[in-house]
């Protein structure tokens, strides 16, 4: 098991404020990785940080090498980031965006049909506007968009958010079966910290833009002190 | 007396001083220059307290020097009116269709505004071909005396002095709040009390003038001669670069801009290669670009306190629909 | 019908009123032209001048979807390009080639503006960059009066003078040579934005540079390619306005003026809408300027701006305005 994303001091900043402070953490291949911790905490810097989307340094190393270069490079790199507010365009069909997710690649016929394989209500829906889509839907075509790029990591910033408990059972199952199937790793950021830790193996709690705990879920899990204190329940 | 306000008189002094002397000294052809660096200043000042003080972007003064210039062209040629005589009348024209402009330009904003005008700056000329038995057509017509170029360097600069008093005292009054508060923020403004129609339509008529001013001058400048072609599309950009070089809102920066606007195209026609003919607009363009590729905020720094109302006016239209 | 009418205002963003008031005026163009031979006459006319309005009206619209730019400096840039061509026919060059050459020069030209003018400053300042187009479009005219002189040139027809003649009406192969090629232009690229790879991914860099960045789309060689493309589209329009108004400095200036008022009408983000605005104003201008007497030529552009006047005041939105708020 190799690692496969490895933060080390990374700081970042927006303007004069600075967002995280030193945060050091890994994910190996193959793995489930969650990032929790409160509002404000830092998680979705920590995944632009990855991404390249906000100003940062340190070193952010993905298979060995150093991530440079915005966003774009990033995603030629092998990385798929899902931000918050799903990155969907609104304005273009179903369709639309999934042929701009696999952009950085040669998208064949068998891409398509293994995308419906996992997000089977898409067949049908191709000509639909996307932001005609209900909540759940646009986080599954998020999803759906991701996987085109044939992604290596898989960040995904809060999939739960706004979405009914069902919906969410729906959605983390999805994202199980990418993980096992097609061995995506994916480094997630969740405040449901709960349903979090079933699907992760490993956990890293951020706390005011430090890493404040972490280690594998089951830990976290048992220890009732650090659920009260860091996960809420 | 206050330091700040003992160094203004004190540059006032000096620019008086340095016209009197030059004028005294220069030879013809650069008084002819040094009129035209008062027509800018005129018509900048006019175009300043629109865009700097209110915050309204208007591309298309050109139309209302040319409604001055007209107004002086034919009043003399028509009726022999004394030339210094037209200068009112062009001045009330002005404001009157200033006033007409900025009424419906109460519904317009940013983006919009400047297209509006835009369109008037490069219209309006076309008005004297269309009526060509009474204005000559594009050929132009002529004041019945044309004045020489030491007559006008001095009616011109009296005038630019009396229009900087005019809009000092404007500025410094109760309408000069009202301008500075609309600049600021319309909603504030307004809930405060400020009446956004008198006082933004009141300034559209105010620059306008000054615009008409300027054009009277600037056709007594070219030979008394008043024609479609001289007031196109050009004038009116030019007009509004020197207002942005001199950093809008601020009143004593149009001088530097007058004389960006009015001196650069006649110095760059002593640039070796370009030299002649049109080389001035290539150096005057290049020169604009550079300036604001390097200083985007304009020379006073108070380009960028527009902008957002120049974003949020195309935003708001956006999310209207 | 309610169905196509909302497929239609899916893609172009008319509502079912507009498309009412559209489908009628073409009915009454086609009666018209059918019952007068000048009416059918100054209605091709028209569109061939509105084909170019179009032209020039989508390539504004084009850069103002991608860089939120009005480009004041377009009409000259469409004339500069032009002179390149005539320049290029002065060498040897036959007409067409020299028109194509003209094309992807201009291409390079619109990346080159983009990159050293527009893109240094796009985040700084909006009226900075009002200022710089402004700036280029004096540069501009100088350069080319300074390099050309400003007296009238002429370029070889690029399709011959004869004048068709069908059920006791003329058509001047000019007209319909012009009005194929601007439509031709704006089809093209139509398909290039609906159909292809690059297409996609212009639109999502205009519509938005974040999330396009996050799947790879490099948004800043999209906006530059988006402000080749519009060079390109001017230089169509510099082209096919040539053969009416000859060569010189100012000849898009009034171009200019109503491919604003088209791109208005469009609302500003609409390509159909322009498109189809500049048709539009194109008739109305013809068959204003032949019916009512009081118009006459010189007051087109008075006229022009009155309608753009009144669309701004009324409907700035457009016929076709249908965009949400922006979102990154």
């Amino acid at each position: 098991m190799s690692t496969l994303l490895a933060l080390e001091g990374v700081d970042a900043r927006y303007g004069p404020i600075q967002a995280l402070h030193g945060v050091t953490l890994s994910v190996d291949e193959g793995e489930i990785v969650a990032v929790l911790g409160a509002n404000g905490a830092g998680k979705t810097t920590t995944l632009r940080a990855v991404s390249g989307t906000v100003r940062r340094t340190g070193t952010v190393a993905f298979d060995g090498r150093p991530l440079r270069g915005g966003a774009a490079e990033t995603a030629r790199k092998g990385i798929a980031h899902v931000p918050e507010g799903r990155g969907t365009f609104a304005e273009l069909t179903v369709w639309e965006n999934l042929r701009l997710g696999a952009y950085t690649r040669r998208a064949s016929s068998d891409d398509f049909a293994r995308v419906q394989q996992y997000f089977p209500w898409l067949e049908g829906r191709r000509a639909q506007q996307a932001g005609t889509l209900s909540g759940g839907e646009q986080q599954m075509l998020a999803l759906a968009r991701a996987f085109m790029q044939r992604p290596r990591l898989l960040l995904l910033d809060e999939p739960s958010l706004g979405l009914a408990p069902l919906l969410v059972t729906e959605i983390f199952r999805i994202i199980r079966e990418l993980n096992e199937h097609e061995g995506l790793t994916v480094l997630v950021v969740e405040q449901n910290a709960h349903i979090a830790l079933q699907l992760a193996q490993h956990a890293f709690v951020l706390e005011v833009g430090r890493v404040a705990l972490s280690g594998p879920s089951a830990e976290l899990q048992q220890h009732e002190s650090i659920r009260r204190s860091y996960l809420g329940y | 007396m206050t330091r700040g306000l003992a160094t203004r008189l004190g540059a006032i002094a000096v620019v008086a001083g340095l016209v009197v002397l030059l004028g005294a000294t220069m030879t013809d052809y650069h008084r002819g220059l040094g009129a035209h660096v008062a027509i800018y200043f005129i018509a900048i000042l006019g175009l300043n307290i629109l865009i700097g003080y209110t915050g309204q972007i208007s591309i298309g003064h050109g139309a209302f020097m040319a409604i001055g210039g007209y107004t002086t062209a034919l009043m003399s040629n028509y009726h022999h009116t004394n030339l210094i005589a037209t200068l009112p009348l062009a001045a009330a024209i002005s404001f009157v269709c200033g006033i007409a402009v900025g009424i419906p330009a109460l519904r317009l904003s940013g983006v919009y505004l400047a297209l509006a005008t835009f369109a008037l700056a490069v219209s309006v000329p076309q008005l004297p071909l269309k009526w060509s038995k009474w204005t000559g057509g594009s050929n132009g017509i002529r004041t019945h005396t044309t004045p020489t170029n030491t007559w006008i360097y001095t009616v011109s600069w009296i005038c630019a002095g009396l229009a900087f008093v005019a809009a000092w005292l404007l500025l410094r009054g109760r309408a000069g709040r009202a301008f500075r508060s609309i600049r600021d923020s319309e909603l504030a403004a307004a809930s405060s009390g400020v009446s956004l129609p008198i006082y933004k339509t009141l300034a559209f008529g105010v620059s306008a003038a000054f615009a008409g001013v300027a054009g009277a001058l600037f056709v007594l400048v070219t030979n008394g001669y008043a024609q479609p072609n001289e007031f196109g599309v050009t004038l009116s950009l030019e007009i509004l670069i020197g207002a942005a070089v001199a950093g809008l809102g601020s009143l004593y920066g149009t001088i530097a801009g007058a004389l960006f606007v009015g001196l650069v195209p006649q110095i760059s026609t002593s640039v070796p290669l370009i030299g002649t003919g049109h080389g001035q607009d290539v150096v005057f363009g290049f020169i604009v670009i550079l300036i604001m590729l390097a200083l985007p905020n304009g020379v006073a720094g108070l380009l960028g306190r527009l902008d957002s109302r120049f974003k949020s006016a195309i935003k708001s239209h956006s999310a209207a629909s | 019908m309610v169905a196509i009418a909302r497929k239609t205002k899916l893609s172009t963003g008319a509502s079912l009123p507009v498309l009412l008031g559209i489908v009628a005026a073409c009915i009454f163009l086609l009666v018209g032209s059918l019952s007068s031979t000048i009416f059918a006459q100054q209605t091709v006319a028209g569109l061939s001048q509105g084909a170019i309005f179009a032209s020039l009206a989508l390539a504004l619209v084009l850069i103002y979807r991608a860089t939120e730019v009005i480009n004041f400096a377009q009409g000259e840039l469409a004339m500069a390009t032009t002179y390149i061509a005539y320049q290029l026919t002065l060498w040897g060059l036959g007409y067409w080639l020299a028109f194509f050459l003209t094309l992807v020069i201009s291409f390079v030209i619109g990346l080159a503006v983009y990159g050293v003018l527009i893109r240094p400053v796009q985040h700084r300042s909006v009226i900075a960059l009002v200022i710089i187009t402004v700036g280029l479009f004096i540069l501009i005219d100088g350069l080319v009066t300074w390099k050309w002189g400003a007296d009238l040139k002429f370029m070889p027809a690029p399709f011959g003078n004869q004048v068709y003649h069908a059920g006791g009406v003329s058509f001047s192969r000019q007209d319909i040579g012009v009005l194929l090629v601007s439509i031709l232009s704006v089809i093209l690229l139509w398909i290039l934005f609906q159909f292809t790879k690059l297409g996609l991914a212009m639109r999502a860099a205009a519509l938005r540079p974040a999330a396009a960045s996050l799947v790879g789309v490099r948004v800043d060689w999209m906006l530059a390619v988006g402000w080749g493309l519009a060079a390109t589209l001017g230089a169509v329009a510099g082209l096919m306005t040539e053969p009416y108004v000859f060569l010189q400095p100012s000849m898009m200036q009034a171009v200019l003026l109503y491919a604003f008022a088209a791109a208005v009408l469009g609302g500003l983000e609409s390509p159909a809408g322009s498109v189809i605005g500049g048709l539009a104003i194109g008739v109305f201008l013809n068959l204003i300027g032949q019916y009512v007497g009081f118009a006459t030529s010189e007051l087109r552009l008075p006229i022009a701006f009155a309608v753009l006047l009144v669309i701004l005041l009324f409907k700035p939105t457009g016929l076709f305005g249908r965009r949400q708020v922006r979102r990154v």
